[in-house]
């Protein structure tokens, strides 16, 4: 049992998402960052759907009622348990009283709390995610507060004294300046100028400050959309990035509404979602275009990499625990 | 192929859409699409739009030949879903903060926007964008506006809006590129319901006008 001693009002529990409502226009919310979400989880043996708390501002203080496993995982935050700095990503024991603050974020936008067998609120429409725009879900449909008590929904399982770490994929190539994005060609891509497609796939997008679960407001170079019109409305799905008037894209995410009528140039592949996440207003974005094979491809390795993380925190788990 | 496009709009998400006139015969045939799409092996979700209609997934689609013929041919089979709807009755305040500027794109006096608009029996042809969200078919052609070049970030539940041949009340508080003209409180969507979403495609609405400021 954690409770919360201070928090900007952004952070909601979330797990991967409301499936299956989509008809009657209730977008599926979830994690923004479903990568580091799933490694809080798995570094506490957890099922990967099990609810997290996001935490897309600091700084944020709890302190332990009892004692107790926890996870970590998500942005840089010089976090530190009862003085003590931990790993960026660590799952460890926190003793009854301990403090766990987290500091500014230095790198990344989101961080992730888990807690053995996932945060315990009730299941609505099959999942334990915030719906924001509508309020429910979650905790009581809202964000936290300082007050509010987080429970674990399992007991704690014995994790060793030192805790667990592992390393997450880097959010940018080796000295790349941007994060790079894979994104599809959408809709209406042939619709835009030859130059704006050019610019779109060639020169860097800058995260705005309205950014927010919703989706990214981006800042480049101006699309030019040459069809006329107006489109009929349509289904749009997290990762879609369309082109208002304006000419300055916006990137649906994981609170994205369901339909739209804004003409689409392209949708980010879900393995790079996780890197608009962690995507800090100034930071700079590029995309990449694929084709089908390249995406399905990158999901199936980040599935992969994901299992493989599983398997190995399983027997490590598992020989610990034989020795206890 | 027919005339019909079919694109990625996320990396397990194809949207289908036929060329045909906006009309309620066409929205009966992308119902009829949806829900036999819905009964397809790796179909998630079949959700119809405004004469399109939106495929979600299990997997990343190796290819789009199967799926793009497979649409195709149930679009031109011309079978249609004949839904019939409930009629519900809103009473509606026509105190928008974008009627005046409808009727000035319009070129018609603010009285006479909201005639047009209340005259009608809309038909629910889609549900979505958020929770409960109706897109209705049956707006006056002279009501035609075109989108707002900057979306606002967040307007109230119960929102009346437009833009182009479309016309619908939000649900919830939330963004929206549309016009707005007007504002009801009546509740959309509660998931305590079931099914949550008050209104389902097929179903149809008439606007009483209580009240009109500009």
């Amino acid at each position: 049992m954690i409770e919360v001693l201070f928090i900007p009002p952004a952070a909601t529990v979330q797990d991967l998402g409301r499936d299956g409502y989509w008809s009657q226009g209730l977008g599926r919310a979830g994690v923004m960052d479903a990568l580091s979400h799933s490694v809080a989880n798995m570094l506490l043996g957890n099922d990967v759907d099990a609810a997290t708390l996001e935490i897309p501002l600091t700084p944020a203080r709890f302190r332990f009622r009892q004692a107790g496993a926890f996870a970590l995982a998500g942005a840089a935050c010089g976090a530190t348990l009862a003085g003590r700095p931990l790993p960026r990503v660590w799952a460890g024991m926190a003793d009854a009283g301990d403090v766990l603050e987290l500091g500014p974020m230095t790198s990344g936008a989101r961080s992730y709390l888990a807690l053995p067998g996932g945060i315990d609120v009730p299941a609505v429409l099959g999942s334990r995610s915030t719906q924001l725009r509508e309020g429910f879900g979650g905790l009581e449909g809202r964000v936290l507060a300082a007050g509010d008590v987080l429970r674990a929904a399992s007991e704690t399982l014995p994790l060793p004294p030192v805790g667990l770490s592992l390393t997450m994929p880097a959010l940018r190539a080796a000295g790349a300046a941007e994060i790079e994005l894979r994104a599809l060609p959408s809709a209406e891509h042939g619709d835009f100028a030859p130059a704006s497609r050019e610019a779109f796939w060639t020169t860097p997008y800058t995260v705005s400050q309205q950014s927010n679960r919703q989706g990214y407001r981006l800042e480049g170079e101006t699309l030019a959309y040459e069809a006329s019109g107006e489109l009929r409305s349509h289904g749009i799905a997290p990762g879609i990035v369309q082109v208002p008037g304006g000419g300055q894209p916006i990137i649906q995410l994981a609170d994205s509404a369901t339909m739209g009528g804004y003409p689409k140039i392209a949708a980010v592949i879900e393995p790079d979602l996780w890197r608009i996440a962690q995507a800090r207003p100034g930071d700079r974005l590029r995309f990449r275009q694929v084709t089908l094979a390249e995406a399905a491809l990158a999901a199936r390795t980040q599935q992969e990499w994901l299992a493989g993380i599983r398997t190995q925190l399983e027997g490590f788990l598992t020989r610990q625990r034989g020795w206890l | 192929m027919p005339d019909a496009k079919l694109s990625m709009i996320g990396s397990r998400a194809v949207l289908f859409q036929p060329s045909c006139p906006f009309d309620l015969a066409n929205q009966q045939r992308i119902w009829a699409i949806a829900d036999e799409a819905a009964t397809w092996k790796g179909v998630r979700e079949a959700v119809p739009g405004m004469t399109n209609v939106t495929l979600l997934l299990d997997h990343v689609p190796t290819g789009l030949d199967r799926i793009e013929r497979d649409l195709a041919a149930l679009w031109e089979s011309g079978i249609r879903k004949q839904v019939e709807g409930r009629l519900l009755a809103i009473d509606m305040a026509y105190d928008g903060p974008h009627l005046a500027e409808v009727a000035g794109m319009t070129g018609l006096p603010v009285d006479q926007v909201v005639r047009l608009h209340a005259a009608p029996e809309y038909t629910v042809y889609a549900v979505g964008s958020h929770a409960g969200y109706c897109y209705l078919g049956g707006l006056d052609p002279r009501l035609e506006t075109p989108r707002r070049k900057v979306p606002l970030p967040r307007l109230p539940g119960g929102s009346l809006s437009l833009a182009g041949l479309q016309t619908g009340v939000s649900a919830s508080a939330g963004p929206s590129g549309w016009n707005t003209i007007g504002s009801t409180d009546l509740s959309f969507f509660d998931p305590e319901r079931t099914p949550a979403a008050l209104l389902r495609p097929g179903d149809r609405i008439r606007f009483n006008p209580v009240e009109v400021k500009a």
